[in-house]
């Protein structure tokens, strides 16, 4: 990190100092994070802003409590401050202390790792950039019926620096990009909006962006949004329902990524987002979805935006079987919950910059792919709806009761995808809807969506995570069109 | 470097046709509890500066947290060479020139931003006690906020406003499943009485135990004031902010000046109430304006920024950016919480919502679930506690049929806000607890 006073020397003080002052154990994490983003509206550039953050957190275990202090002024002097600051706070945390914090072992790692990219996406020239969109832009207004697009494109790249008092020093370097447009039809009172559905994020540079291809796809999305405009609103009942891969990406983040965080599960998160219904008991036994069900939580995916080496406690990337054949089997951990269970940390920690701690967070949650093509799964429908793209969603706080709102619709009839539907919405139980899932689009179906709005805590942190999904048919779902 | 300094540096380096500098500095403290034990305990020093340069219509900006000398003007290169390579926005006109004066607000208290760990130890020990008495168990979290913000651009906008912010909630689950909330937000900290909100939870806890599941459908309801709160909230992200109305994409389109709900319902935006959490100036640094949302029960203006108003040749009202409201307040009317009750033959009281979001931008129509505490009115009386339910409803239509407004206010997220009984509210399915 170029703006940095020696890194290592400084974590060492600021270890030390944690150290003397009683705690027993500490770790202080260094971030520096770069962002771009541009994005055009209808034609105007209306956001071109590129953001950097630097800055130091310390966290701390004194009297078996824990206790956090950050600062952006990363100097000797500051870093001792910043360390008692963390102490006074967990002595004062240690004063409403009904059970004392036990951490997994984990081995310290001293190392450096970097993601993998071909083009740094903040070395790619602006009016290139600008140049794409203003194109992407001109396809998508491609009938006077389109009265507004968005085209966006936004970048990351972080630098950091991992210590602890266990000897851990690992320094991480990554670099994220992702584009997305959408075009939004307006006639009367009637407003539709339609995304290019490949819009996407991965752990990746500027190659990423230029591999979406977005502008072929650009007039199809707005046709697509104008002819939502007459189309007949989604009908009301139980249907056969297909999800595409960038709806049940959200539809996995929301019914399994959530409800497995284990500090949720722990009551952690429960006055702000709630807890889960994947309690403890159920673990191993529990029937989660159809024996076709397989997910897995894993951080090791080559591109996948839930990808890293490291988390932010030193803990490596690995995969985790979250549901097996159905059954409900492992949580996303970090070391204090995993040691409350006796367990080694699924290494699952990760903070949203310097000022703030690490929660349990998303890395990469995948539905496995299962055997059917696209085309055999539409074929072996009789009747359903396929919907495709997400516009809305809410869950209840314990993740059962939940309702999603998706951009667009079809009807299926006789195996064949026929009319648009619009203001598409279904809801479900989670162990219900899960259970109803009976085919699964394969390999060449799958792949990993990127999600870089992921809320959680306070104060609110955003992660960056993934969902590899493929198509996926359940039945009996209830649907009904918004109005 | 002193902020002043900082903010000249960075005006007097640019060498855009116009430049605006956006400071924030700060402290702030969470202390979060969960299962009766403080496991998250942090404190925070923040500071950012934000450049925005404009060259004719091409406009750029950009942050650091770095605040010395030659980060504030590699910040300024940067926004600058931006700025250059920029596109024309033909719809941007101008940065904002100064307004009307932004006025001294007292938004500030001492004791708040003098607020330390152990003190904040001390209130969230006081609410668990409560708890402790019910054989309840409590989490939360006790926020303290101290920032300064200064504002200036080469127009003349010169905007500076120091305040701090405090909030205490807690959700209580009881010995028996039953869950209870309770909140304070004020800017100073001797508000904020631990032992009250833990009471007042920890007695929901209790009232709302063992819940049975009620057929969903259209029930009478009476919206307590945290639930109030999160749906003038959404009534107001889908439709008052001028960009959505521009774009012909919000509810109110097409109807200003006309009744869109009750008569009763009377709503502004004041950044200048003490009775919120005072916000003197937008982040253009322009004076909020007090807006009248909904008066007597018609739509009647939308918020605008500098860039939506310079559209229609008007001036910002001071709600940058884009349009949002911050300081909401909802008109109180005269009735008391046990009138509601006793009014309704059969209805649900909500105590909160949880994950409400838009179904139906045009019809102001959302999504949610009820939350901590949710009860079954029949006869004038509260029954018994109900299982949490899934509601989609449009919020005008149910505004429409307000049959009381309540008499006292509370503060939560943003919004001043009472009870309200509302003849229909649509609920659509149950969960399991």
């Amino acid at each position: 990190m170029d703006n940095c006073v020696d890194a290592k020397q400084f974590c060492e003080r600021v270890l030390d100092t944690a150290k003397r002052l009683g705690a027993s154990y500490a770790d202080v994490r260094i971030v520096k994070r770069d962002s771009e983003s541009i994005s055009l509206r209808t034609g105007k550039v209306e956001g071109l802003d590129r953001s950097s953050g630097y800055g130091f957190g310390v966290r701390v275990i004194v009297d078996d409590a824990w206790g956090f202090a950050c600062s952006p002024d990363v100097t000797m002097g500051k870093g001792e401050q910043i360390a008692e600051d963390a102490v006074r706070t967990a002595r004062a945390s240690a004063t409403l202390k009904r059970k004392s914090v036990q951490l997994a072992d984990v081995e310290p790692v001293t190392g450096s790792f970097n993601t993998t990219w071909q083009t740094d996406p903040f070395d790619v020239a602006l009016d290139e950039k600008i140049g794409a969109l203003k194109e992407l832009d001109s396809a998508l207004r491609c009938d006077e019926k389109i009265k507004l697009t968005d085209c966006n494109m936004r970048f990351w790249k972080f630098e950091q620096v991992f210590a602890s008092s266990e000897g851990a020093y690992i320094e991480q370097k990554k670099i994220e990009s992702g584009a997305e447009a959408s075009a939004t039809a307006i006639e009367g009172a009637e407003v539709q909006r339609r995304s290019i559905p490949t819009g996407d994020y991965a752990t990746a540079g500027y190659e990423f962006v230029e591999s979406l291809q977005l502008i072929d796809q650009a007039e199809q999305a707005a046709h697509e949004a104008i002819a939502m405009l007459n189309a007949p609103v989604c009908p009301s009942g139980e249907h056969t329902l297909i999800l595409d891969g960038h709806m049940l990406a959200l539809q996995v983040h929301e019914s399994c990524g959530h409800p497995i965080e284990l500090d949720r599960v722990f009551g952690m998160e429960s006055s702000f987002a709630g807890t889960s219904f994947l309690t403890i008991d159920k673990l191993g036994t529990f029937q989660y979805g159809s024996d076709i069900v397989n997910i897995t939580a894993d951080a090791t995916l080559p591109g996948g935006l839930g990808s890293f080496a490291y988390d932010d406690e030193g803990v490596p990337s690995r995969r985790t079987d979250i549901v097996k054949n159905g059954v409900f089997s492992g949580y996303l951990t970090s070391r204090e919950t995993a040691g409350e269970m006796g367990w080694s940390s699924g290494g699952a920690m990760r903070a949203d910059g310097w000022n703030r701690i690490p929660l349990i967070r998303m890395t990469n949650i995948n539905l496995l792919p299962g055997d059917w093509t696209f085309d055999e799964l539409i074929a072996d429908t009789d009747h359903g709806i396929y919907a495709s793209s997400v516009a809305s969603w809410s869950i209840d706080d314990k993740r059962l009761n939940f309702q999603f709102g998706t951009e667009i619709a079809w009807e299926i009839v006789d195996g064949s995808i026929g009319r648009v539907l619009r203001n598409p919405i279904y809801s479900g139980m989670t162990p219900e809807f899960w259970g109803n899932c009976d085919a699964i689009c394969d390999e060449d179906e799958w792949k990993i969506w990127g999600t870089p709005n992921c809320g959680k805590g306070e104060p609110g942190q955003t992660a960056h995570v993934g969902h590899g999904v493929a198509p996926t048919r359940f039945r009996k779902v209830r649907t009904e069109g918004a109005k | 470097m002193k902020p002043d300094k900082l903010l000249d540096v960075a005006l007097n380096h640019s060498s855009a046709d116009q430049t605006e500098v956006a400071l924030y500095t700060g402290k702030s403290a969470l202390t979060r509890f969960a299962n009766s034990t403080i496991h998250q305990n942090m404190l925070f020093e923040g500071q950012s500066l934000r450049i925005r340069a404009v060259f004719g219509k091409k406009v750029a900006s950009g942050s650091t947290n770095r605040l010395d000398e030659s980060g504030v003007i590699e910040l300024a290169d940067r926004v600058v060479e931006m700025a250059r390579l920029q596109d024309e926005n033909k719809d941007f006109i101008s940065l904002p020139k100064p307004m009307n004066p932004v006025q001294d607000a007292q938004g500030f208290c001492q004791s708040t931003a003098d607020s330390s760990p152990e003190q904040r130890a001390n209130q969230v020990r006081a609410l668990v006690s409560e708890a402790d008495k019910t054989g309840g168990s409590a989490a939360g979290s006790y926020t303290v906020q101290t920032g300064e913000h200064f504002i200036k651009n080469t127009l003349g906008v010169d905007s500076y406003y120091s305040g701090t912010y405090a909030n205490l909630l807690t959700v209580i689950t009881g010995p028996d499943g039953g869950f209870g909330y309770a909140a304070c937000t004020s800017s100073d900290v001797g508000d904020i009485d631990g032992r009250q909100i833990g009471a007042q939870a920890a007695v929901l806890a209790r009232d709302s135990a063992n819940p049975i599941g009620i057929e969903p459908g259209e029930y009478e309801c009476i919206l307590m004031p945290y639930a109030v709160s999160d749906m003038i909230n959404m009534l107001v992200w889908m439709g008052f902010g001028a960009k959505e109305y521009q774009e012909g994409r919000s509810w109110v389109c097409g109807k200003l000046g006309q009744k869109v709900v009750s008569e009763s319902i009377s709503l502004w935006d004041d950044g200048l109430d003490p009775r919120t959490i005072i916000s003197p100036f937008d982040s253009e640094g322009i004076a909020r304006q007090r807006v009248d949302l909904i008066k007597n029960g018609a739509a009647n203006a939308v918020l605008y920024d500098s860039y939506t108003a310079h559209l229609e040749g008007k001036q910002s009202t001071g709600h940058a950016p884009r349009g949002r409201g911050h300081n909401l307040i909802m008109a109180p009317g005269e009735a008391s919480i046990d009138d509601m009750v006793a009014s309704t033959k059969r209805g649900v009281l909500v105590t909160r919502l949880h994950y409400t979001n838009i179904a139906h931008q045009m019809s102001a129509s959302f999504t949610g679930m009820t939350r901590d505490g949710t009860f079954l009115i029949e006869d004038g009386r509260i029954i018994r506690p109900v299982k949490n339910m899934r509601f989609t409803q449009s919020i005008t239509q149910a505004l429409s049929d307000t049959q009381m407004v309540g008499s006292e206010l509370k503060l939560e997220d943003g919004v001043l806000a009472p009870a309200l009984k509302l003849g229909k509210f649509s609920f659509s399915s149950a969960t399991q607890f």
